[in-house]
């Protein structure tokens, strides 16, 4: 696995074993080492530097399963020239990888009490591998919940694992949309308010939140008002990250590096930045 | 006993409202139940009922010609569906289906004028609520309207 320690900024090869399409413009791809390693060790919450060879670098999030580390999985929008470069990539291809960089989701710190995953569009992708941990350790936490929300049903990630998950007994899975058309028949609204229909305890409950911007300036809006504690809220922040290192300073929100000191922060920590707008 | 006076205390839009009250709006309001796919009120009916749904889902629609109904909303049990009853010229600006089997309570909203101009304490007590109703739908679309995703 590629050692930050050793040489942070030299990206290790890495070849794609597996392109999957989410959506129309959403793809995750699986990799595999190219040195035979035994396997890339992250925590949930951590990112990426993705490297297309002669284009450029994006950070993206891990979005497998850390007790996988045999394959890597990132989920990638192709919204510039280098997410377009990746995202074009076959089976067999390389890219470089750097990494894993930043601050996890607090999933030890959430044992004992209730979690609300809550997520909005690309944002389910860092995500998942939380998901993945609290389910393979259930019994250590309470209830469990996740929310997500879409633009449109055909622009909900992990389609059929979302299905999957609704399917068990203990992790309430809401899916809600901005609008749909057709055959859809589940919820069609915003995330901040499916947060009433989930079942917590306000003071024992932890929230995990990952979402475009607007979204989760309300869904913090609407945990606070149903109770929970500042010191409880975990926003991802996403801002320009480019060294990963926070050397370089693209990702400066305040007084923190977004790639150092997060990308997960409590929001007690970041409120003063999170509300101030043009930071 | 199951009955529109029981519907209404359990239902959390009239949370809070004296039994004298409750009694009082009872008199307007009975059980009726529709079929998924069935249609509660379409768009440009007069808006003769208000509804509180005591189970399933309902979608709220638009048209589009040649393209077919969006659903911009879907409401649950123990929501209230009809926001637009109270403004002039009482007519439904949108379509609303049932998306399962549902069961609501039926306000009747000449009636619901009538009492709320006859008891300044329970429109009041009932303007409240439509308040905060308003209040929420509105927070809802100006957040689909920002296209957060986009």
């Amino acid at each position: 696995m590629p050692n930050p320690a050793a040489d942070p900024l030299l990206p290790v090869p890495f070849r794609v074993s597996k392109v999957g399409r989410e959506t129309a413009d959403t793809f995750t791809l699986t990799l595999e080492g190219t040195a035979g390693d035994q396997g890339f060790l992250f925590a949930p919450g951590q990112f990426n530097m993705l490297y297309a060879f002669g284009i450029g670098e994006s950070p993206i999030s891990i979005s497998g399963d850390p007790e996988r580390p045999e394959t890597l999985v990132h989920t990638v929008r192709a919204v510039g020239p280098v997410t377009k470069a990746i995202c074009g990539l076959k089976k067999g291809e390389v890219l470089g990888v750097r990494g894993p960089f930043g601050a996890p989701w607090p999933v030890a710190a959430a044992a004992g009490q209730d979690v609300l995953v809550i997520a909005g569009g690309l944002g389910l992708a860092p995500l998942r591998p939380a998901v993945y941990h609290l389910l393979s350790r259930r019994r250590d936490y309470g209830n469990l919940e996740l929310i997500y929300g879409a633009r449109t049903p055909e622009d909900l990630l992990y389609y059929k694992e979302l299905e999957s998950w609704r399917g068990r007994f203990d992790f309430r899975v809401h899916v809600t949309v901005d609008a749909a058309r057709g055959e859809w028949r589940g919820s069609v609204g915003v995330v901040p308010h499916l947060i009433a229909h989930a079942r917590f305890d306000p003071v024992n409950t932890l929230a995990m939140v990952c979402g475009p911007g607007v979204m989760m300036r309300f869904t913090v809006q609407e945990l606070l008002a149903h109770g929970l504690k500042t010191e409880n809220i975990y926003l991802s922040m996403e801002r320009n990250m480019k060294c990963g290192l926070g050397l370089c300073g693209h990702c400066q929100l305040g007084p923190f590096f977004v790639c150092k000191d997060g990308p997960v922060f409590p929001y007690d920590r970041i409120k003063d930045w999170f509300l101030t707008r043009e930071v | 006993m199951d009955t529109p006076e029981s519907s209404l205390t359990s239902h959390p839009f009239f949370q809070g409202l004296t039994p004298r009250h409750l009694s009082i709006i009872g008199e307007c309001a009975s059980r009726v139940n529709f079929q998924a796919g069935q249609f509660l009120f379409r768009e440009q009916e007069e808006a003769a009922q208000f509804y509180l749904i005591n189970h399933g889902q309902v979608a709220v629609e638009i048209f589009r010609p040649r393209r077919g109904p969006i659903t911009i909303q879907t409401l649950g049990e123990g929501q209230a569906l009809g926001w637009l009853w109270f403004d002039k010229p009482y007519h439904w600006h949108y379509d609303a289906r049932a998306v399962q089997l549902t069961r609501a309570t039926a306000l009747e909203v000449k009636s619901l004028m009538h009492i709320c101009e006859q008891d300044h304490e329970l429109g009041y007590a009932l303007m409240k609520r439509y308040g905060h109703m308003l209040a929420v739908q509105f927070r809802v679309i100006t957040l689909q309207m920002a296209d957060m995703y986009g």
